[in-house]
This record gives structure tokens, sequence and C-alpha cells, in this order.
């Protein structure tokens, strides 16, 4: 932990160790961003074998999304990390297994949120798709998701920071986001009043900016009329 | 002893442990809940704005942090927990503010016409509250209110952070030992899945039980 010296010789204020924790926001937002994108990439396909699909995959979805939604972040990362992926051959650094682990278990989470909001959709739409000789996977693709997915970014918003704020846990592995830097900025200088206020001060900006954001997206991506029943 | 008899009679210790912490912090916490939700609806400006700016700073700070920060931080203003007291304390002050919003948007849910009624009864601004609102908000609000629980389940794993010899503390020290993660996490995975499931059935028993026919959401 040499490198805990340097940064104790370096850093005497606030300004001195703030660039390094700030630099801790980048990693966090790569721990999100993945994390999500994974999720979606899970979820999404998950959706739609629970809602359309053969009953025996609806059992299996069910119980993916039962497991991920119910084991704690922190055990799923050590289960991960120090068991699973090891045991199947890959020896995994801290940032590619905890976004790995956000995601599948976002994939949980998302699956859900995309499983309401396809059956929000009414199935007369599905039928009506059928109808005009569209297969069942062009139903889907053209006409249900293009709905769906717009009724689901309100629960998308939610997942966001809720995956943000999980992404803090991921410091127990070590990656280096701001949570981490945080705490190694605490043990060089021992003060640990400013670095916390300040870790909490971020997450907090990053919570509600970040949904600002989606929420824009949200009346961009909007088609008047369709959203009103949800 | 063989390795699954000392593991799992560690574990069972932990687990009382975390059930513990449990035990005092979702029935807190739902308090907490109901508290902020009356105080961001009926107080005055003063009132409902503390409420509510509490509620918005828990809910934007992840609970890792509120926790590091409760253990960490607050001995240098001169506040002391102990680590068991200390998890207690965040669970019970992030899972309330997540609560609150849920109670806060079934009071708002209500009738107006309810209260009104209760008025015209004779009754007291506190009567209302106690007897008319809240009985019908809080069976509005038990879905959330469960799910908040199930988190509040879920994330007490992270009192481990601060020291408190919990199920996860006990699995985590016992993998340092042996070093078997895949047996140890998993079933400790395992349990809390266990203990998720559990509640849910529970609350939903519970929602069944306080079911009002007639008075449901449409």
């Amino acid at each position: 932990m040499s490198y805990i010296v340097e940064i104790s010789k370096l850093m005497v204020t606030v300004w001195d160790y703030l660039p390094y924790i700030l630099e801790g926001v980048l990693w966090t937002l790569g721990l999100v961003a993945g994390g999500l994108g994974i999720g979606f990439i899970i979820g999404l396909p998950l959706a739609i074998a629970q809602v359309y699909g053969h009953r025996f995959l609806k059992i299996l979805v069910e119980v993916y999304a039962w497991f991920f939604r119910s084991v704690p972040l922190l055990v799923l990362l050590f289960l991960f990390y120090w068991g699973i992926f090891p045991a199947l051959g890959y020896k995994l650094d801290p940032l590619t297994c905890s976004v790995l682990v956000l995601g599948f278990r976002s994939g949980g989470y998302q699956s859900q949120i995309f499983r309401g909001a396809i059956q929000s959709i009414s199935e007369g739409q599905f039928v009506a798709a059928r109808t005009l000789g569209m297969s069942k996977l062009q139903s889907i693709y053209h006409i249900i998701l293009p709905q769906a997915l717009r009724i689901a970014i309100p629960g998308w918003t939610n997942e966001y920071a809720i995956i943000l704020k999980d992404s803090a846990i991921c410091f127990v592995l070590g990656v280096m986001e701001i949570l981490t830097r945080t705490r190694y900025v605490v043990m060089a200088t021992l003060e640990p009043l400013l670095p916390y206020f300040i870790a909490g001060g971020l997450f907090i900006v990053l919570t509600y900016g970040g949904t600002k954001i989606v929420n824009i997206i949200y009346e961009k991506a909007k088609i008047p009329g369709l959203i009103g029943r949800m | 002893m063989s390795f699954w008899e000392s593991f799992i009679s560690d574990l069972l210790k932990g687990w009382i442990t975390t059930i513990e912490i449990l035990a005092i912090s979702v029935p807190a916490s739902v308090l907490l809940g109901l508290g902020l939700a009356v105080a961001r609806v009926y107080g005055n400006r003063m009132i409902s704005l503390i409420a509510s700016g509490f509620v918005a700073l828990l809910r934007g700070l992840p609970l890792v942090v509120t926790l590091l920060i409760i253990f960490f931080a607050l001995p240098k203003l001169g506040i002391y927990f102990s680590p068991f007291w200390a998890a207690v304390t965040a669970f019970i002050m992030c899972s309330g503010a997540y609560q609150s919003e849920y109670v806060r948007g079934a009071i708002r849910s209500i009738d107006v016409g309810q209260s009104l009624a209760a008025q015209a009864l004779g009754m007291s601004k506190l009567q209302e509250i106690t007897h008319i609102i809240l009985p019908q908000a809080f069976r509005r609000a038990l879905p959330g209110i469960t799910n908040e629980i199930i988190y509040l389940i879920l994330y007490s794993s992270l009192a481990y952070l601060v020291g408190v010899q919990e199920l996860f503390a006990i699995a985590k020290h016992f993998n340092s030992l042996q070093f078997r993660p895949i047996e140890i996490f998993s079933t400790t995975a395992l349990i809390y899945a266990f203990m998720a499931t559990i509640a849910t059935l529970g609350f939903r028993r519970l929602e069944m039980k306080l079911r009002i026919p007639g008075l449901e959401v449409t």
C-alpha cells in the first residue's frame, strides 16, 4: 500500500485530493453504463421470453429474475469474483467482474420492467399485427417494442438510480470508483469527514442529474396520446 | 467437525444477528416512513421542508455511503455509534426515506371527501390522520413498503462493512479460513433469497388480511 503513503504526502488540503476523487466519477459512470447496458441486453430478451415464450422458458426466466433480485449484491460480487468466474476458468479483474455482476443483476430487474411494459400494451395490437401477416418476431419488433420501450422509460430511470447507488458497493472488490478513492483518501489523510461528504455530494449530483437527463429523453421519445395509459 | 457442520453452525450465529438487525430496523423504518410522509403532507412549511430535505438527501445517497458516514465520519462531530447501531440507524433512515415516498403518494391518493367528512364529524386533525387517512393510506402503500423491506433484508448484508458479525460477515470470514467460495457464498445467497422470499409471501398474506373489500385501489 505504498501508494497510500504517496498520496498522503501529496494531499494536504481538500483541493489536493478533490481531483483524485473526481476521477472516480468516470469509473462510477463506467460501472453504471456497463451494468445498465448488459442488463438491457439480458433483460429485454428475458422479458420477451417471459411474455411470449414457451412455458419452460417462462419458468427459467422467473428463476433467473428471482435469484438475482433476492440475493444481496455484496454476496453476488463475492460469489462471482471468488467462486464462479475462477471455477469457469476466468480470472477477471475487479472492474470487469463488477460490471458483469451489476449487469446480470440489473438484467433480472430490467426483465421485470420490460415485462410490465409489454403486458401493458393491449393484446389487440399483437393480434392486429399478426392479422396483417407479420411474423411473431416482426410483430414484437415493429409493433410491441416501440411502444413498450417508451412506457418502460420511467422504470428505467429508477433502475439508473438504483445501479448508480449500488455501484458504490463494488468498492469491496477495489474497483477505483468514487467510494474506493474516498476511502483511500480517508486512510491517507486520517480525515474522514470532508472526503465522505464530498463522495456523498457527488452521488447526490449524479443521482438527481442523471434522473433529470433520462426524464428529458422520456419527454423527447414520447408519442403524444400514446403514453397516457400506463 | 466437518466443513459443513462448522460452517452451518457459524452461519446460524450470523443469521441471528441479521435477524436482530432486521427485527429492529424493519418496524422502525415503517414508523419513520409513516412519520415522514405525515410530516411532508400535513406539517407546516418548515416541518414539511425539513422532512422533504431529509428524504431527498437519503434517497440521493447510496446506503453504503450513509452507513460509512454514520460510522466513520460522525465521530469527528462527536456522535458515536457502535457498529450494530450504526448499521441499524443507517438502515432505518434510508429505508424510512424510501418508504415515505410510497406513503406520501398513498395519502395524496385518498379522496379529499374523507378528510372533510372527518372534520364534519368533529375530529381533530390528529384523529383524522390516525383514524381515517393513515389506515387507508397504509393499505395502499403496502406493496411499495413491502418492496423496500425486501431491499432492506438484502442490504442488511452491508452491516459487515462496519464490522457487525452478521450473516455475510461470518460467511466471508469462513471463506478466508477455508477458501471454498462457491459452496460458502452460494449457501449464503440462498439464505438471503429464502429470507426475501418468505418476506414477500408473508407481506402478500398481510395485504390480503388487511384488505377491505370494496376499498381496493382501482
